[in-house]
């Protein structure tokens, strides 16, 4: 039987996806329901002096309005921050209580502080046109670099500082910069994303007061960890009353990791009405209270001989986390962050020194890459920089500070298993006709355009990850993943995941794992995930971990199975379990032609008997029936895909205009199993990647209010804005797991905004220009690039 | 109250329902056909995509009462006999969906295009699906679908 992993095979779940028969949470409705609209902030920092819902309670189908004091008295939890950091002195991070619903004050513009039911989502936008909130309105604190320099937010965290944190040692790098030639340094800005799942966050809550039971379908990417959260923090229910439902979820990115303030609300406020209530997010709702992204602002500087070779490097980092810690808020600009901004080179000596701010902006937490595209960001400009200051190729200088061995004792903290550097940097020049650079700008020069080529090498660490390491991080959580693989008693199979897709594929991906390993037609098993009433605890989907961890749980469950499977067919077929191989779906006793298919050993567990045997069973003595095994997978690393990638624009200097002309990423993801899958995964990277660099940015005025809350406003890259990718691959497998794989979701959103900018950079001589390069922008810079040439000449 | 009269993928339906009942809300709510689906509600993203008329529409801006008697074709409407349309074929070959909330709008443009240049450009296709936002695809691969699909029709 020809292997499935490695093969282009179509997804399993398109079908429901392409004929309308998806079910997304919104598409849920049941017997019975209210509907939900949330009273949020107007202003970015306020006190709450008085909340008057006395006319609204009277309007007509208002079934319930609840507020922060109902929620506080019934001592509901609020959100949190899932890691624990300390400061470089030693001290815990300092983060601000979080509830559901704002009592006292609020914080940024979309602070819920009650929530409306009605018997229609008609009569519940009316009623709550009739809350009257009296506000005291403060000054608030929007700017990333002068957050500290602001009013104090939240009482008792001093200048605004959740932790100042630092990963490196400062001595070694003082000692290094003094032997430097040249030190390059850089002043560069992460510009705040708004994640834009396509598919807005939704929840339907509903109740059964005969059970005492809540049922919560919401947008999660992460079922299992919504419901532990909500239980053991929010204080919502105990678990085992407590069942959350992922459907089907459109988009994720990091977005739909989080508990949200509606998930718990909803719940609770079900329980008190003792009836199902949903709540729809409108695009206005998304951008004010989906967590935010990036948002950083960071110098840093490099140590450099003549000759190119890298001796050490600093990072200094101001990174905002809006108006509350989150579930990833405070690692991903930590040890997501840190330990890969000295990137994919060998630099003797680095720090990263983090100071987290709070600011009344939306949180800010995960966005695909997290904290891995502000890393990659910061070194890939800055050698790109050095590489334009000491005229040397860029791909040299690159190559002289590759590690050439592996493992590779990357500079902070990790170790990478594998990789080849080099290959990557090689091929993708290759595939880019690199060499052919000149000729093509000296033909976009002919025509009065500026063009530039820009490359980034890149590394990332995902496939969260060992359980003890990042426990030992601050993490509040193990993050292993389980696997349950069942055979029914005709043959078929279901695994439960406790991953999520919702997007990634998983339902194809992961049934070519266990057709694989079980021998059984990809067409015979099922993948199940997203509810928690189904299979075991599961960490779910971020950080490319659903196949490096949650695959490998599904691996090693199989095995089990076969396992089993050999002792029982060796008493079938009377010889000793060591001496039966399998082999495509058959247990075979070497040297002979006995064999039983996995299908009939199945059978065999489940009906272990017969009307003719004499009550002898067919199941060796103390075996148990049936055939289900359960994995959890807890990964002795994470992984490090690599890669490079190369991109040519071309820039319009009469109006500004930046055309991506060719983009070309060579990526090792270690083993590949479904090509199709991974090239798509790797073009939406890339296409968030570029809308970074190019057109997306989250922007609030100094009162507070987003400026870009809208698709009117907030540029999402379209269909036109993109030239045709070039894709292709180096391998080398990950030796850390059994399918050698290394993750691939983020590496083009990682991957892409330095390539971008390198190349923006480039053409406009140099001239530094912050993201996104918008055509005003590059307009401007390619006035003074006209004025200072002028000067030259 | 309004009564609708329309004729919903080959099915003649008559319904009162309030002056301002969108047509998108009209076809999730009232009829249960779920597979339109609602991204922004400002007619940006083109996930509420139908055919009136056999014209592509954002539904979601759409009043149902403005579109009298209309024939209306949704994602469900499309199967033939249980066999997919040929677009949604191609969108299934050349991995041109991957979360599928924008899919049915994507579809439901792409089909229209085709009807009015039949074998079009990369950059016609990517010129047409501008009013159609995916976050998943990069886009690269529902162009490759829908040119895959102009080879079909």
């Amino acid at each position: 039987m020809a292997s499935l992993v490695g093969s282009r095979v179509e997804r399993k779940e398109d079908k429901r996806f392409l004929t309308g028969k998806g079910r997304y949470t919104a598409d849920i409705n049941l017997a019975n329901q209210t509907y939900a609209i949330f009273i949020r902030s107007p202003h970015a920092r306020a006190q709450i002096k008085k909340l008057d819902i006395s006319k609204a309670s009277k309007a007509p189908g208002v079934v319930s309005i609840l507020t922060g004091n109902e929620i506080a008295g019934d001592k509901i939890g609020g959100l949190i921050a899932g890691w624990a950091i300390r400061s470089e002195d030693g001290t815990e991070m300092k983060c601000p209580a979080n509830p559901p619903l704002a009592k006292d004050s609020v914080n940024f513009v979309g602070d819920p502080i009650a929530i409306v039911i009605a018997e229609s989502l008609e009569e519940a936008k009316l009623a709550a046109e009739m809350v009257k909130v009296d506000y005291k309105v403060l000054k608030a604190v929007t700017s990333t670099s002068d957050a500290m320099k602001g009013d104090t937010i939240h009482e008792g965290i001093e200048k605004n500082l959740c932790f100042d944190w630092l990963l490196g040692d400062r001595q070694k790098v003082k000692e290094a910069f003094d032997k430097a030639d040249k030190v390059i340094s850089i002043d560069i800005i992460n510009n705040r994303l708004v994640p834009n799942a396509m598919e807005p966050r939704a929840c339907v809550a509903d109740y059964n007061s005969g059970s005492d039971e809540i049922t919560l379908y919401t947008t999660s990417q992460n079922p299992h960890l919504s419901r532990l959260i909500m239980s053991a923090f929010g204080n919502v229910a105990p678990e085992h009353k407590l069942r959350v439902v992922a459907p089907d979820v459109g988009g994720g990115f990091g977005s739909k990791i989080n508990v949200y303030n509606e998930d718990i609300v909803c719940s609770w406020a079900a329980k008190k009405i003792n009836r199902a209530i949903k709540w729809v997010a409108e695009r206005s709702e998304s951008f004010l209270t989906d967590i935010h992204g990036r948002d950083h602002v960071t110098h840093a500087e490099l140590a450099v001989t003549k000759d190119g070779k890298f001796l050490g490097f600093k990072n200094e980092t101001i990174a905002n986390l809006g108006a509350y810690a989150r579930v990833f808020g405070t690692v991903t600009p930590t040890y997501l962050f840190g330990p890969c901004a000295t990137g994919v080179y060998e630099i003797p000596a680095a720090y990263s020194n983090v100071k987290a701010v709070f600011t009344n902006t939306a949180p800010v937490d995960a966005y695909r890459g997290a904290g891995r595209p502000e890393a990659t960001y910061t070194i890939e400009r800055l050698v790109e920089k050095a590489a334009m200051e000491l005229g040397i190729d860029r791909t040299e200088i690159r190559k002289k500070n590759f590690p050439t061995t592996f493992p590779f004792k990357q500079t902070l903290v990790h170790t990478v298993d594998s990789g080849d550097y080099v290959a990557g940097l090689d091929k993708a020049k290759q595939m880019a006709d690199y060499d052919g650079f000149e000729s093509r700008k000296k033909e976009s020069e002919s025509r009065g355009k500026l063009r530039g080529i820009g490359v980034t090498s890149y590394f990332e660490a995902c496939g969260i990850a060992p359980s003890a390491a990042v426990m030992s991080l601050g993490c509040g959580v193990g993050l292993w993943e389980s696997a349950e693989v069942r055979f029914n008693p005709t043959g078929q199979v279901t695994v439960y995941t406790g991953s999520h897709s919702h997007g990634q594929s998983h339902q194809t991906t992961f049934a070519q794992i266990a057709a694989d390993e079980l021998g059984v037609p990809m067409e015979n098993i099922d993948i199940v995930h997203g509810d928690t009433d189904k299979g075991t605890f599961g960490m779910g989907t971020y950080g490319s971990r659903s196949l490096t961890v949650g695959g490998i749980a599904i691996v090693n469950a199989c095995k089990k199975i076969v396992e089993k499977g050999k002792r029982v067919a060796a008493k079938m077929l009377e010889a000793s379990p060591d001496e039966v191989d399998f082999k495509d779906g058959e247990f075979v006793v070497a040297k002979s032609n006995k064999k039983k298919t996995i299908g009939e050993v199945a059978f065999a567990l489940y009906l272990p008997g017969s009307r003719d045997s004499d009550f002898k069973s067919p199941l060796p003595e103390g075996e148990e029936p049936g055939l289900k095994e359960t994995s959890f997978f807890d990964p002795a690393n994470f992984s490090f895909p690599a890669g490079s990638h190369i991109a040519e624009v071309e820039i319009d200097p009469d109006t500004g205009e930046v055309k991506l002309e060719k983009y070309t990423a060579c990526d090792d993801f270690g083993r590949i199993v479904n090509p199709m899958i991974v090239e798509g995964q790797v073009h939406g990277g890339l296409a968030q990647g570029i809308g970074q660099a190019l057109y997306e940015n989250a922007e609030y005025d100094e009162t507070g209010q987003l400026m870009t809350g809208s698709y009117m406003d907030y540029t999402m890259p379209r269909a036109d804005n993109f030239p045709e990718f070039n894709i292709g691959y180096t391998c080398t497998h990950a030796t850390t797991n059994p399918l050698g794989v290394k993750g691939c979701g983020e590496a083009g959103a990682i991957a892409a905004p330095p390539t971008v900018m390198n190349a923006v950079i480039d053409a406009l001589g140099g001239q530094e220009i912050t993201m996104p390069a918008t055509a005003e922008k590059v307009w401007k810079a390619c006035k003074s690039m006209k004025k200072s040439n002028a000067k030259a000449a | 109250m309004t009564e609708i009269t329309l004729d919903v993928n080959g099915k003649k339906i008559k319904k009162t329902v309030p002056d301002n009942t969108l047509l998108s809300t009209f076809l999730r709510e009232h009829l249960n056909l779920t597979g339109t689906h609602v991204g922004c509600d400002t007619s940006q993203c083109g996930a509420c995509v139908v055919h009136v008329n056999g014209e592509s529409l954002k539904s979601c801006t759409t009043l149902a009462a403005d579109i009298g008697n209309a024939k209306v074709t949704t994602i469900e409407g499309l199967e033939k006999n249980g066999k997919m349309h040929p677009m949604q074929e191609a969108f299934k070959k050349m991995h041109g969906l991957q979360c599928g909330f924008c899919t049915p709008g994507m579809v439901m443009s792409a089909i229209d295009l085709l009807k009015k240049n039949k074998n079009p450009s990369d950059n016609e296709i990517r010129d047409w699906l501008e009013g159609n936002i995916c976050r998943c695809t990069g886009y690269q691969n529902i162009v490759a679908a829908v040119k895959e699909a102009s080879s079909k029709m």
